[in-house]
This record gives structure tokens, sequence and C-alpha cells, in this order.
């Protein structure tokens, strides 16, 4: 296999007694489009945040397109090709959509026109155009998504790390919403994704990894990994799995 | 014309007509307000810069000003330069002051409540160092002596002052339309609106905000070094004391932070305040101060855009109501 | 230079001086913890205590400590109707409101008193403004021994109103947590206010201690502004009891650095031991959101 554009080695790091995330490594290989899962609390977005710089690990390693990137600012990893969306959204709500757009626009470009031309076309890569001119904080959550969306896809990375992208969207949405991501890996950029909405990850994953109390517990394909005894329980419970597959059992009896 | 094109036009048009009063008019009353007023201006355009393009609100701008006015002073009296030349250096050391707080506070990731104190407190060590060492002339100050010639930047008529500050003016306006049309001003936006968001795509917050803090200490050390030359005087509390840092601050909000003609606005509405008291109280120390700080309190209140504010308010209302059918 | 004879003195001095400075700064620190403001107005309030204070002895000849208890209830209604109609309701659920309105506040406060009272300094005279006290080697005015021992007093107070009482059981929850507060039924805009109110409560106090040995004018709040800043970022923001320790210290810093750098060089340790906490050690004295 050739060399992983992302590869993280034993990553730890814990807050007072609190280990977040725990020795957890992983390889993203260049043009996939992968998913991380887990439950609430599992660690998944402190993972997001150190991979893009926002924390630093206490121990353990990150490596991007072959170079230690470990500890670097946020800022220096988005111009080497990383950038992450944010969960809760976070537009610059006193702008407008062409000028939030633009702002991500800038990273490769230094003129003013040329970053808001740019932002027109990002826009209609994920379905914004209509909104361009409106202020950031009027638009719904679900436009408020795609801005983020946009923002991040303006930079022009190589890898985009989007974090819940679907979540707070209803199911039309959603489903508006898979082909976008879609079209954006396709478009080459390699896609690692959180997410709690299973339908797009069985949809679109390549590869999922399972994140549990901050320890990787499972990975593999969407179908390997929901199949997994271990992911099960992670989600519903100690002894879920043995309690269905005995309800099963009991069902087929009768 | 595009948006940034109307708004170029307009400012020449804006120096083009305040340029042809002193033509119009021999009065000293009117020459003299139009000088405070762009004195004014001045001030609250550079607080703006850091303030309202920056969002990092600093209580205590009166530090750059006072460095500015002190290195005016200083450079012609114990340096025996030029005026223009001391300009010069007043802008370059007041600049290089907010180099050195900005260093400082946002490497350590000061903002808010903070950050205001901070600088207040900077201002605070500034006004007692100047009060405690001899070459500021200490708590009796700095007389810089009369000569009125064009070479050293002293005018014997208010006329000359009008221009000079207006050029400020002028220069403090295309730097803030600079802001609104280029990368920087952009990444400055995205900051004061949200830095994580803005680290995320590449923006790095301490440079963007170290460069707001330079150009606008570096515009309000201009300020300190036209205070100088028109009233050849200063001591500690004119050039370290908090009433310039809050005149530039209120002056600022109250015409619209993060505007172009905001700070101009402001300016001018609390100078026609300021002389509408004057008329009807006479001279009352104080009393300027008081309206001041009740304007500031209302405006925070009903206002919170400042008066420019209100235009794009009644503005996006107009488009709203009437737009769709033309 | 480390003569005890001059360093013994002026460290009590130090101790006097700082207690009124912790009661001030407890004032700060709670409406700090309470409603998470800085109340730039804290020192303009101070100001305005102390010419209450002036004036209640000038014209009604009323002792400066025989007034706790027309001034401090009289802060503690400005405070309350401060926050009630003017604070809270520019605040726009922004703490950069709150900042530029108590800013604004200060600006009016100071400048009024300017208007009102010329910037002249003001002292009254008591029959125990020239008492002094014989403490070891040292001889202390009566006044600041008073003023220590009321400021203490009044902390202890404050500590078991907000530690023991009904009000500090509703205010403790809304510092905690707004808006489980609300749902428990606590009126938040009420805590609000009572906070505050008492938060100016004690700068009255602080005025009634402080006058017989101190001054007034129009600027007086602005150096107890920083001041009050100064110990409540080097307690912790919110902590009662490092307002308290850091008041006592920032009281003798002042002291002995006057003593040894000159009255205005030692006022520069203050601004100095300010300015470096606030760099170095925001996150670990404010909490992570700054």
């Amino acid at each position: 296999m050739a060399e992983p554009l992302l590869a993280i080695k034993g990553l730890s790091i814990s807050f007072g007694g609190l280990k977040a995330v725990q020795n957890v490594s992983l390889d993203v290989p260049e043009g996939s489009l992968t998913a991380l899962i887990g439950p609430n609390g599992a660690g998944k977005t402190t993972l997001f945040a150190l991979m893009s710089g926002f924390l630093k690990p206490d121990s353990g390693t990150v490596q991007f397109a072959g170079q230690d990137i470990t500890g670097c600012a946020p800022h220096l990893n988005a111009r080497r090709g990383m950038t992450r969306t944010f969960q809760i959204v976070q537009p610059f709500a006193t702008q407008t959509v062409r000028e939030n757009i633009a702002v991500g626009a800038h990273l490769h470009l230094k003129e003013r026109r040329s970053a808001l031309s740019q932002a027109e076309e990002v826009a209609a890569r994920v379905g914004l155009s209509a909104q361009l001119d409106k202020p950031a904080s009027d638009l719904t959550v679900a436009g408020r998504k795609r801005l983020e969306l946009a923002r991040a896809l303006a930079t022009r990375p190589r890898l985009l790390l989007l974090d819940e992208v679907l979540a707070g969207l209803n199911p039309q949405e959603i489903a508006e919403m898979i082909p976008v991501v879609r079209g954006i890996a396709q478009s080459g950029v390699t896609v690692l994704m959180i997410e709690h909405v299973m339908q797009a990850v069985m949809n679109l994953a390549q590869h999922v990894w399972v994140l549990a109390q901050g320890q990787l517990i499972a990975q593999g394909t969407p179908a390997e990994v929901t199949a997994d005894e271990k992911v099960v329980e992670a989600y519903l419970g100690h002894g879920t799995a043995a309690r269905l597959r005995a309800a099963a059992l009991a069902g087929a009896a009768t | 014309m595009t948006s940034g094109g109307k708004e170029l036009a307009g400012i020449f048009l804006f120096v083009a007509l305040v340029a042809g009063i002193p033509l119009a008019t021999d009065s000293g009353v009117i020459l003299n307000f139009v000088m405070m007023a762009l004195y004014a201006a001045l001030l609250a355009q550079a607080w703006n810069i850091l303030g309202g393009f920056g969002g990092q609100f600093s209580f205590g701008h009166a530090l750059f000003f006072g460095t500015g006015a002190y290195i005016q002073a200083i450079a012609q009296l114990q340096g025996g330069l030029n005026a223009w030349l001391a300009l010069f250096m007043a802008v370059a050391g007041s600049a290089g002051v907010g180099a050195l707080v900005g260093a400082l506070s946002f490497r350590y990731g000061l903002k808010g409540s903070y950050f205001a104190l901070v600088t207040l407190a900077f201002a605070e060590v500034f006004r007692i160092l100047a009060l405690s060492v001899p070459f500021t002339g200490a708590g009796v100050g700095l007389m810089l002596p009369l000569h009125e010639s064009f070479a050293n930047m002293q005018f014997g008529s208010r006329k000359g002052y009008v221009y000079l500050v207006l050029a400020f003016v002028a220069a403090a306006l295309l730097l803030t339309w600079w802001l609104k049309h280029s990368r920087f001003g952009a990444y400055l936006q995205a900051v004061r609106d949200n830095e994580d968001a803005a680290r995320a795509i590449g923006v790095n917050p301490f440079g963007v905000k170290l460069g707001a803090i330079v150009l606008s200490g570096g515009l309000m050390g201009a300020g300190g070094a036209f205070y100088v030359q028109v009233f050849q005087y200063i001591d500690p509390g004119i050039a370290y004391g908090p009433g310039t840092s809050v005149e530039a601050l209120v002056a600022a909000i109250v015409g619209g932070m993060g505007t172009l003609w905001g700070p101009v606005l402001g300016a001018l509405v609390l100078h026609v305040l300021a002389d509408l008291t004057r008329n009807l109280f006479g001279q009352l120390p104080g009393i300027n101060m008081v309206i001041y700080g009740m304007v500031l309190v209302l405006i925070v209140m009903f206002l919170p855009r400042g008066i420019a504010g209100l235009g794009a308010t009644a503005k996006s209302l107009w488009k709203k109501s009437g737009g769709r059918r033309g | 230079m480390f003569d005890s004879g001059i360093l013994f003195p002026s460290l009590i001095n130090g101790l006097t001086t700082g207690a009124v400075y912790a009661l001030i700064a407890l004032g700060l620190t709670l409406i700090y913890g309470v409603l998470h403001i800085i109340n730039f107005a804290h020192g303009a309030a101070l100001m305005v205590a102390l010419y209450a204070v002036y004036l209640l002895k000038e014209r009604f000849g009323i002792d400066p400590y025989l007034a706790l208890p027309l001034v401090v209830p009289g802060m503690f209604v400005l405070g309350y109707a401060l926050q009630r109609l003017i604070i809270n309701r520019a605040s726009h659920g922004k703490d950069e409101n709150i900042l530029l309105v108590t800013l604004g506040l200060s600006i009016v406060m100071e400048n009024a008193a300017l208007l009102f009272f010329k910037s002249d300094t003001r002292t009254i005279e008591t029959a125990y403004t020239l008492t002094t006290v014989a403490i070891g080697p040292a001889m202390i005015a009566l006044p600041k021994l008073v003023a220590f021992a009321g400021a203490l007093l009044v902390s202890g107070l404050l500590l078991w109103i907000v530690g023991k009482t009904d009000l500090g059981r509703a205010i403790r929850a809304v510092a905690k947590e707004k808006h489980g507060a609300k749902l428990m039924g606590i009126d938040v805009d009420h805590v609000y206010a009572m906070s505050f109110g008492i938060g100016l409560a004690c700068l009255g106090a602080a005025a009634c201690f402080l006058l017989p040995a101190y001054y007034v004018n129009p600027q007086v709040g602005g150096g107890f502004v920083l001041v009050a800043f100064t110990v409540v970022v080097l307690g912790g923001m919110g902590s009662f009891v490092g307002a308290l320790l850091g008041g006592l210290l920032i009281g003798v810093v002042e002291s002995l650095g006057g003593l040894y750098l000159g009255e205005s060089l030692g006022q520069i340790g203050i601004f100095a031991i300010f300015i470096a906490v606030l760099l170095f050690r925001p996150q670990g004295l404010f909490g992570a959101k700054a």
C-alpha cells in the first residue's frame, strides 16, 4: 500500500484524570473516504483536535503527507492541506456567506476579488449559490452546515476532517447532503468524517474506525464493524450482544 | 461601479469637500471646530482598526497617543531633529510599542475584558514612568518653542493644521478601505468573529492581531504627534491619562465599529454635542465627558451597531420592503 | 536599608491598607463570580460612596463610622438599580457590551463629581484623625486600625451571607449554573441585581472606613480600580479567600515598594504584578473562558 496521507501513532491525551484519547493509531490512505464512529463522549472530536493541532497530545505522533506535524498550530496544518470543520458550526456571523467562504479561499488567493469569485464556485459545489449574499447568521441549520463545509473546501484541502456535518439535519436534508460529501471525495479530496448517522456511514465510508472510551475498539468495512459484538456493546451497553442473541434464539424457538 | 470603487470615490469627495473649507472661510471658530473634529476622528479611526475590525477592545489607547506625542517632542527638543522626521519616528515608535504590547498580550491569549484591562495597565505604567524619568520633563511636561514655519510643522493659522490633520484622516480612511478589501482585513474580521474557525482554515490569529495593533498604534501615535505640534505642550496626564483613550473609543463605538465612516461620523456627532453643551452651560469642567459617557451607555443599550449601523439597518429594511419589486 | 524600625511600621501600614483593598476587591469578585462580568465602574462607585460619606460629615455632622447604616444600604440600592435598569438591559448577551456600559457609567460618575465638587481633593476632620496607637515599635493611625478591623469584619459578614443564607445559596446556584437555577425557580435577574447591590454595598463600607484616614477627589476611584482588579486577578477571579489574601499582599507590596522605590515607582510594582499575572497565569486564574 502507498504511504498514508495521515498517519497517527499511539496518540494519547488526558484532561485531569480523564483519559480522553488513549494510544490511538490509524492510517488514512490518500483518496479514501473513511469514517470515525463511536458513542457520545468516546473522544472522537478530541482526536480531531489532536490531528488538526487544536490540542497537543501527551504522547504519540501525527504525520501528514510524510511530515511529522505533532503539535503544529492549526493554521499551519491548514496550509499544509489538512482542514477541519466543527460539529457546532462556527460561522463568521457578521459576514455574508460569500465573505465567509472567501476567508477560506484566501489561503491560496491573495487577491480579494479572486477569493470572492472562488467563493461563488465553492458555494455552487455545496448548493449555497442562492444564499451567497445572505448574512451567515440568517442561515438555517442545514445552511450553516453547508457553509461550514464550503469554507473548509475553499482552502483546497488534501484532507478534509468533517465533524458531524449531518448532525441536526432532518432525513431529507441528510439525503441531500450525502451526494455533496461523495462529490467532494470523488473530486480527489481525502475525507475522514465523524458521523453518528449510520445510514450515511454505511452509504459513504470505505473504512470505519470505532472509538469507545478513548480507545480504538474495532475497524473494518461498515458491514464488518456493525456486526462486531464489541461495537454493539460499546453503543448499547455491556452484555447487550449476548442479550440480543438470547432474544433472537428465544424468538426462533417459539 | 463596485462597492469598493464607490467607497473610494466617497473618500476623495470627502477630502475634497473638507479641503475646500479653509479656502471658503477665515473664521477661527469654524476652522478650530473642523480641526478638532478631524483630530478626534483620527483617534477614533486608530481605535477602530483594532477594536472595530479586530474586536480587541483597548481601554488604554492613550499608550500609543502619549508615546507618539513624547517622541515628537523629545526628538525635536533633545534630538534637534526636524519636525517631519520626528513625525516619522513618532509613528514608528508608537507602532513599536503596539508591537510590544500586542506580542505580549496576544502570545498569552488575552482577550475581551482582560485585554482591555491590560492595555489600561500599560498606559498607567507609562504615565507613572513619564512622571518619574527626567527626559520627559516629569510632572512639568515638555514645551515646544514656537517657530512657525512649514519646515517646523508649525503654522501661523489653523488652516495649516486643518490640512495636516486632514492628510492623516485621509490616510486612515484609505487604510480602513484597504482593510475592507484585502486579505489581511478579511482575516482580521474572521478572527474577530470566530478565532477557532479562522485558525481551522489557515488564519494565524496572533500575526493578524499583531498587525492590527501595530497599524492602530502607529495611527494613534500620529494623533499624539499632531497634538504636540498644535498645542506645543505635553505632560504625563495629557499623554497617558484615560481621557484620550476614552475619546477614541467612544467616538468609534458611537459612530459604528468596524465601518469605514463610523469613526468620522462619531467624532463629528460628539463634537457637535460638545459645542452645543458649551453654548448651553458654558465652560464647565467635566460636562463634555458626562455627555460622552451617557451617549456611550445609550448607544450600547439601543444602537449597538452605532450610527453607521443605523444606516445599514435602515438600508436592509428598505431592501426587504422594496427590493423585490425593484 | 533593612532597618526594622522603618520596615515594621511600613508592613503594618501595608496590611491596614490591604484590608481595605481586600474589601473593595471582595465586592468586585462577587460581581464577577456571579455575573461573570467585569464591573469597570467599581472605582467610580467607590468615589461616589466616599463623597456620600464626605457630605454626610460636612453637611450633617455625621461621623463616618456612624454613617455606615446610611451609606451601605444607599450603595446597595444604587447597585441594584444600576444592574437592573441599565447594565442588564444593555448587555444584549455580550460581555463586551457590559464592559463598555460600565466604562460609560464610570465616565459619567467621575465627571459628574468633577462638575459638582470641582477637582479639589477633600478630607474630613474627626476627633480621632490624628490619634495614633503604638504596636511594637510602630505608631499606627487609629483610623487605619479601625479600617483594618472593620474591613475584616465586613469581609467575614459577606462570607457568611454567601455561605450560610438562603440568598447566598441562590447566589451560588446562579454563579454555578444560570440555566439550572432558572429551572429551579430562582429569579436570575433579581439575584444578579442583588449581587451587584451587595458588591457596591461593600464599597459603601470601605468608604466609611477609608475616609477618616484618606481623601476624596473625582479621580480617586481610578487608582483603586486597577488595584482592585490586581487583587482579584491575583487571588483568582471569583474567589473570596483569594481576594482577602490578595488584598493584604498588594497592600504590603505597595507600602514596601513606596518605601524602597519612592511613591510613584512603587505603584509600578502593582501594575507589573497585574500585567505579569494576566499574561503568564491567565487560564489558571480565570478558568478556561477568558
